[in-house]
């Protein structure tokens, strides 16, 4: 192996395709990354729950913007994420693609998931329900099932190259279909309640509260990147295992 | 080209009538369903008409779902699919073909009988034209998404569970949409309209990437 500093940009990309060089520089990111993360959340938590001001409508309910709002955030970007590395996947044949793009898809579920209890927790007090049809959650409910049918076929299709190959067309069709229904579920929801009850476009959001929800946004990304990166790790690792059994098998 | 296209879809309709369990099966689903579900809300008329349409609707989705295991499946059991994806027609026209026939059989007769299940459920007689309108635009674009789901499970053993999964979050615009063009016709002037240009949009739409999508699935699933 030529060491990385000898490659061009391009060629350190490429390069990154060599599991066993991911997994050597990965191993060196994840611990400093770790440690980011840990100091990011717990500052951004100690802003959002001790110096923000408590909201002069919502009281102290609005705290709950400060994990709400950065988890649904990230839940998209999960599938961003998993959408980008489906289309390396199919076009360029990365080997680390489908591997980052299975990784993804149960961290931004996971996202999706803590995005829907919040905002179901918050719904209570501030609407006096636990669930409305709003577009918005709608659209976010419809998201975490993509999810989980992805994750689904991954679980199903045992064979893992024709498994990598149909999630990928799926969460491809996806990323297609996601806006559709994004801005179908917005429009359906307007004819039924014109002049939404609980818009948000209020007065701008105060500097007090947007600096710790952006220090936590911020924290959440690390944390997803670090996520993200173990699980690719453990999923090469079980890949070799499963390479090194059959193998076993065989001879 | 177009003389294998239509040879495909003719060995396909006939297969679907002779074989049987297809089409006619997807319509008795439907007329089920719609039957309990007088039984499970109670028989007030007034309210079975205001929801005559969504009902209708997710009814038809449903049935949809049904049929969706075969459209592939019989083919790559016995290895026709093989076949297929060697002859000179591009895989894309044949899946194209494929789920053109399997509109035919299953998608029209539900269009077909809405109207009578629409009795049933006291729809207004004004409402049967924009509703089976909005069906005949609505439905292909079922049958075209479907086959993504179809396509994407078609080596997998009992798939058709899991394409219903994956498939029916697509569905939900053509569930907007259809309802808006059948039902909202009458609460706000111009929805039903708009709910129709927008329903044959999604049709459009899943014209392309449903062929696209479902050859590259089946391709993956070919590879051995």
């Amino acid at each position: 192996m030529t060491p990385m500093s000898d490659l061009t940009s391009i060629q350190r990309f490429h390069a990154l395709a060599n599991p066993a060089r991911f997994m050597a520089l990965s191993e060196k990111i994840v611990a400093p990354l770790a440690i980011l993360t840990f100091a990011l959340i717990a500052t951004g938590l100690y802003f959002a729950l001790f110096v923000a001001p408590a909201d002069y409508q919502q009281g102290e309910t609005v705290r709950i913007m400060y994990i709400h709002v950065p988890s649904a955030w990230l839940g998209m970007f999960g599938y961003m994420i998993m959408a980008g590395a489906s289309a390396i996947a199919l076009i360029f044949r990365h080997p680390l693609a489908d591997v980052c793009a299975k990784s993804a898809a149960p961290i931004g579920a996971a996202f999706a998931f803590i995005t829907l209890v919040t905002g179901s927790l918050w719904g209570r007090p501030m609407w006096g329900a636990w669930w409305v049809w709003d577009a918005r959650l709608t659209s976010m409910l419809i998201l975490f099932f993509l999810y989980l049918g992805y994750i689904a076929l991954w679980a199903t299709i045992e064979e893992p190259v024709r498994a990598a190959r149909a999630a990928a067309v799926l969460a491809l069709v996806g990323s297609i279909n996601v806006p559709i229904v994004h801005y179908s579920v917005v429009w359906w929801n307007t004819l039924h309640q014109p002049a939404s009850v609980f818009r948000i476009d209020g007065p701008q959001i105060a500097s007090s509260m947007l600096v710790p929800l952006l220090i936590m946004a911020l924290g959440f990304t690390c944390f997803f990147v670090t996520l993200l990166l173990v699980r690719m790790r453990a999923e090469i690792l079980r890949r070799r295992v499963r390479a090194l059994r059959l193998a076993k098998a065989g001879a | 080209m177009t003389r294998a296209f239509l040879a495909l879809i003719v060995r396909d309709v006939a297969l679907a009538v002779r074989v049987g369990g297809g089409g006619g099966m997807a319509v008795f689903f439907f007329l089920v369903v719609v039957a309990i579900v007088p039984l499970g809300i109670g028989p007030n008329l007034n309210l079975l008409g205001q929801i005559a349409p969504g009902l209708l609707w997710v009814a038809l989705l449903l049935s949809s779902l049904l049929t969706l295991d075969r459209l592939f499946q019989a083919d790559y059991e016995d290895g026709t699919l093989d076949i297929l994806t060697m002859s000179s027609v591009p895989l894309e026209l044949t899946v194209c073909a494929k789920i053109v026939a399997h509109w035919l059989t299953t998608g029209l007769p539900l269009v077909i009988a809405a109207p009578l299940l629409g009795l049933l459920l006291n729809l207004g007689v004004a409402q049967f034209p924009s509703l089976m309108l909005a069906m005949l635009i609505g439905t292909p674009a079922l049958s075209f998404l479907g086959a993504i789901g179809a396509a994407l499970t078609v080596s997998v053993r009992r798939g058709g569970l899991l394409a219903s999964l994956l498939v029916l979050p697509f569905y939900i615009p053509v569930l907007i949409f259809g309802v808006a063009a059948a039902g909202g016709a009458a609460a706000i002037p111009g929805a039903g309209h708009q709910g129709l240009l927008l329903l044959g949009a999604v049709t459009l739409v899943s014209l392309v990437v449903g062929p696209v999508a479902s050859a590259a699935a089946l391709r993956a699933n070919l590879k051995t």
